[in-house]
């Protein structure tokens, strides 16, 4: 059975909270692309992140960001790994994470897993509330979202698209 | 440097990261402000594949940037020029319709491309979606835009035989069934496009081999030399 050590859910809490390069509202928990925090040895830490995109560019500042993190608490030696199975879903973005993503006005994403596949209709604007919405472009400022638009008030938002 | 070209990483990894820098070409020149970011996307997707798949060949870097055009493994089709955006996008779909399909049989399977098969399949099904919105707008648009989008599948028709040559180390997967349920697909999307399947061969008159083999077709030594200029002149630059 793998325990986890006081020190290493310390260094776990420390790691998750970092915040995302790009969704600084998000921490790297509540994206849930923090996949394990390990002592390897008593001055030696292992983490496991996982990309939202293969080709996502935060994922080298999000590594630099929790090896400072983590040298800052006394650690000196950090790797961070990257691991890509199992593949990252929207899915694995917390309750709290789709709350603030909302209220940053970036439309959650809906969930994928098994069960009715979700209508555009429950798609819901981040600044009004208004239901119709149309879909401008799949592709945004980033490789995880999209760029909506919504009928009512006819602001522009992106909604993180689901994966 | 002795890279494993024996692994299958190398030929698709040569496909993402030739892809990569074709759609690259057209950022600061897409038609609409949209498109810009979603070939852009699009092209990012691919870079991550790239990068993954040749670091399982070897090192990345080395691989990209100081291989001569004879050792590329990339098909034909992804190193053609952009052309108009018909062409881009018929090049879209005749290559996303196969990445979707191939990384779908090997995400489960059980070989060290599984992992990155499993991640890429969700990003190509984007690409795919993308292609074909295109092709039907494109298609069931103008005359002018109907025009352009069947010369273009007209035209890239002949690279897309060698997409289904059996590649080294992918001995698993059903290429003649990959092949047959490409084919509906693009057929399908075409008929909703008031498109016609192109007729002609699926590969060039001159059938010495093709891109999986290091023999690549005119266009591809100007690509490999933009791509490959900053390194070489200045290696190990960084900014």
């Amino acid at each position: 059975m793998v325990t986890t050590t006081a020190l290493e859910a310390e260094l776990r809490a420390l790691a998750g909270a970092v915040p995302d390069p790009e969704l600084p509202v998000l921490t790297l928990a509540e994206l849930g692309v923090l996949r394990d925090v390990r002592l390897t040895a008593p001055d030696r830490v292992e983490v496991c992140l996982t990309p939202t995109y293969t080709g996502c560019p935060a994922l080298e500042t999000m590594a630099a960001d929790i090896e400072r993190a983590l040298h800052d608490h006394g650690i000196p030696h950090v790797e961070v790994h990257t691991v890509l199975s199992p593949p990252w879903t929207t899915d694995a973005i917390t309750d709290e994470g789709r709350r603030k993503l909302a209220a940053f006005g970036i439309a959650p994403p809906r969930p994928t897993g098994p069960g009715p596949v979700p209508v555009d209709l429950t798609l819901r604007c981040p600044h009004c509330g208004s239901t119709d919405t149309t879909l401008l472009s799949r592709f945004s400022s980033t490789a995880c979202k999209a760029l909506r638009r919504c009928e009512t008030c006819r602001e522009p938002f992106d909604h993180f698209k689901e994966l | 440097m002795t890279p494993r070209t024996a692994t299958p990483a190398l030929p698709l990894g040569d496909d993402a990261l030739i892809l990569s820098h074709r759609l690259g070409e057209w950022a600061g020149n897409a038609p609409v402000l949209e498109e810009e970011v979603a070939l852009a996307n699009i092209a990012l997707d691919l870079l991550g594949q790239a990068r993954v798949l040749l670091s399982l060949a070897g090192d990345e870097d080395e691989l990209a940037y100081l291989r001569e055009e004879r050792q590329f493994r990339n098909v034909q089709l992804v190193e053609q020029p952009n052309g108009d955006f018909a062409h881009t996008i018929a090049r879209q779909l005749y290559f996303s319709t196969y990445q979707e399909l191939l990384h779908g049989h090997l995400a489960t399977g059980d070989t060290d491309l599984a992992p990155l098969a499993a991640k890429a399949v969700k990003e190509t099904a984007y690409h795919r979606d993308h292609a074909e919105q295109w092709t039907v707008r494109l298609g069931d648009g103008t005359a002018e835009s109907h025009t352009r989008m069947q010369r273009a599948l007209d035209t890239l028709w002949r690279f897309t035989g060698e997409l289904f040559d059996p590649v080294d180390g992918l001995d698993s997967v059903p290429w003649h069934d990959l092949r047959a349920t490409w084919t509906t697909r693009i057929t399908t999307t075409l008929e909703r496009a008031a498109l016609t399947l192109p007729e002609g061969p699926q590969r060039s008159g001159w059938a010495a081999g093709g891109g999986r083999q290091g023999l690549h077709t005119e266009p591809f030594g100007r690509l490999l030399a933009e791509m490959q200029h900053l390194h070489r002149s200045h290696p190990g630059a960084t900014w």
